[in-house]
């Protein structure tokens, strides 16, 4: 038996790792909002505006405009979604004790959406003191309810005895996902002009119509979401041993779960509620800082919202500028960078989802 | 300061696993339950474990482990379940931490490291747990778990060790060395109950044995008493020899070892 006194090195510290990845990503994310801030389909740029303020001159009225009401916004709106979706994905992928799960694919997303399209077409049939209660929240907290139920529908199909099947998690998922398309596209023909052309706005999976409006009606839930899944980290880490093993180490394990399934609904729902489909950021990001530095949930949930936000932030730059002055779905952008990653994930790992 | 588990019931479905079973383990002693496939061991220690629904009552140093918080059970017990399936690639050293997460007092950041060399593994320290052999993620498990309640008695109280089948994919040697590791604990004033396939180890490490039969206790008491032909043919209905070699003085020949 070794004594302590033959141990040479001390193991590896991948959790300090993970800690000083916090700062190296903040930096990150700082010089992404620059660049955000710097590009775009008018030449108005962020470092010529702030010499023009150094030297005392005042801003044109396009250049603030483009700043502050098309640039910041989108900003900002860039930064939620990606975060919340990088979280979702996390916490989902330790809920569900598998690196496959991510709410775009197992059709949260797609309940998320159903529960958004449901609060356009149906929402003015409301009783008017609710409306006025919840505002322009409706559309998130509708969204967050879709995502909700198809979470917990989700985790109650594909969990037995505290353990989830992969396979089945994939086909609810994929029964989850047509049928909140079907129940939308009816939706749809029920839908006025006028709600057409939101539905339209909304379901291009953009940042294009970004606003401050919509940053402020996704906001608040998204920062809570997230919030409460940054107090899971311990939690999704003993849940990797299993439930009961979780609850053998002190875990209180239907709270948790509890808690992580209405975070993922939430930041889920309301990233889909503003921006409509985005796909792969939530199973890129924590695989790659996984990669990293190691599975440890207490820094991978901060470390996700991080390099979450950084994604989507340039990839919106890229969908900007590379056939200005057009602009692409930043869907597209993360499918063509993500969707590859997602193979390879697979291939490198077949026996995921076999198990 | 005992484990007590009085007139356990458990059904799954329409099957009855365990038809009304007692247990009393004390500290100090390593509690062996052994019985047959399917006699309800690991059904018995899933109960006291409070890890399914049960009818009867278990209490845990005096106190009714239905109304303890799941981190007051964690600081007093840890459980070492079968089979262990981790989800995510974390290393050997990152596994055992998990064990010291309850946060209990007097526990200092080297137990992780100490915990791996009780096992004999303080070199695998920076493996992917996932890269191991059967055995040796037993004995890392086996590490999480004496991490969790490394000191054996905690605030004048008893810690327990409740192990289930702790030595079934391990070589004779390691069978040795984690049924030794177990009595170790026992004699620091800790407890154990074991669930066991081998009836040899039991004997050599037991102080008292439970024989389940078809969901009832049919025997408890020490090695000596319990583990006879009567009650061990009875138990898993086949006819058994219970052996015990002869005073020293008296000479003893032994068939197996004759050679033509």
């Amino acid at each position: 038996m070794a004594a302590l006194s033959e141990i040479e090195t001390a193991p590896r510290d991948r959790l300090s790792r993970a800690r000083a990845l916090h700062w190296g990503l903040a930096g990150a994310f700082g010089l992404a909002c620059i660049v955000s801030l710097q590009v775009g389909a008018t030449n108005v740029t962020l470092l010529a505006m702030l010499a023009k303020l150094a030297q005392g001159e005042a801003l044109s009225q396009m250049e603030r405009v483009v700043l502050f009401d098309i640039r910041l916004p989108r900003l900002a709106m860039g930064m939620l979604v990606g975060a919340a979706l990088a979280v979702s994905g996390a916490a989902m992928q330790g809920l569900f004790r598998n690196p496959l799960a991510d709410p775009g694919i197992v059709g949260v997303g797609a309940g998320a959406g159903l529960g958004a399209i449901l609060a356009i077409v149906l929402g003015g049939l409301l009783p008017a003191a609710m409306i006025d209660l919840i505002g322009n929240q409706l559309v998130p907290v509708a969204a967050f309810l879709g995502g909700w139920g198809s979470t917990l529908l989700l985790y109650r199909v594909s969990t037995r005895h505290g353990s989830t099947s992969v396979a089945t998690m994939l086909l609810a998922g994929i029964a989850l996902g047509a049928l909140a398309g079907a129940l939308s596209g009816i939706l749809v023909y029920m839908a006025d002009d006028r709600q057409l052309r939101d539905l339209t706005f909304w379901g291009l999976g953009s940042l294009a119509g970004a606003s401050w409006a919509k940053v402020i009606s996704a906001g608040p839930l998204i920062g809570l979401s997230i919030g409460a899944a940054l107090m899971l980290g311990r939690g999704l880490n003993g849940l990797a041993l299993g439930e009961a093993t979780a609850a053998h180490i002190g875990i209180d394990v239907q709270r948790m779960k509890s808690i992580a399934i209405l975070a993922v609904a939430g930041a889920t729902g309301a990233a889909v509620a503003v921006s409509g489909g985005i796909g792969f950021i939530g199973i890129v990001v924590p695989h790659l800082l996984r990669l990293a530095s190691g599975p440890d949930h207490r820094t991978l949930l901060l470390n996700s919202a991080l390099l979450g936000a950084i994604l989507l932030v340039l990839a919106d730059v890229i969908a900007r500028v590379v056939i200005a002055p057009a602009e692409l779905p930043i869907g597209i952008v993360t499918a063509v960078l993500g969707a590859p990653v997602f193979l390879w994930i697979l291939l490198k790992r077949r026996g995921l989802v076999e198990k | 300061m005992s484990l007590i588990a009085e007139d356990i019931r458990v059904s799954y479905g329409r099957r009855t696993a365990l038809r009304g079973v007692s247990l009393t383990a004390r500290p100090g002693e390593v509690t062996a339950i052994v019985g047959p496939n399917g006699s309800g061991k690991s059904t018995l220690l899933g109960a006291i474990t409070a890890s399914l629904p049960f009818d009867g009552a278990v209490t845990l140093n005096g106190r009714d482990i239905g109304a303890m918080k799941p981190w007051e059970l964690a600081a007093q017990r840890a459980v070492l379940p079968q089979a262990s399936r981790l989800a995510f690639p974390f290393t050997v050293i990152e596994v055992v931490r998990l064990g010291l997460q309850s946060g209990t007092a007097g526990d200092s950041p080297d137990v992780p490291m100490r915990a791996l060399a009780r096992v004999g593994l303080a070199h695998y320290a920076d493996r992917i747990f996932q890269e191991l052999s059967g055995g040796e993620a037993q004995r890392v498990m086996l590490a999480r778990v004496l991490a969790q309640v490394w000191t054996p008695v905690a605030d004048g109280q008893p810690r327990w060790l409740l192990l289930d089948e702790p030595v079934s994919s391990l070589d004779i040697a390691h069978q040795l060395q984690v049924m030794d590791i177990a009595r170790s604990f026992a004699r620091a004033g800790g407890g154990v109950i074991a669930v066991m396939h081998d009836l040899n180890l039991t004997a050599l490490f037991a102080d008292r044995v439970a024989v389940l039969a078809e969901g009832q206790c049919l025997a408890f008491g020490t090695p000596g008493e319990v583990l006879t032909d009567d009650i061990l043919s009875r138990a898993y209905g086949c006819a058994l020899r219970v052996s015990a070699p002869p005073p020293a003085d008296i000479p003893y020949i032994l068939p197996h070892a004759a050679t033509a």
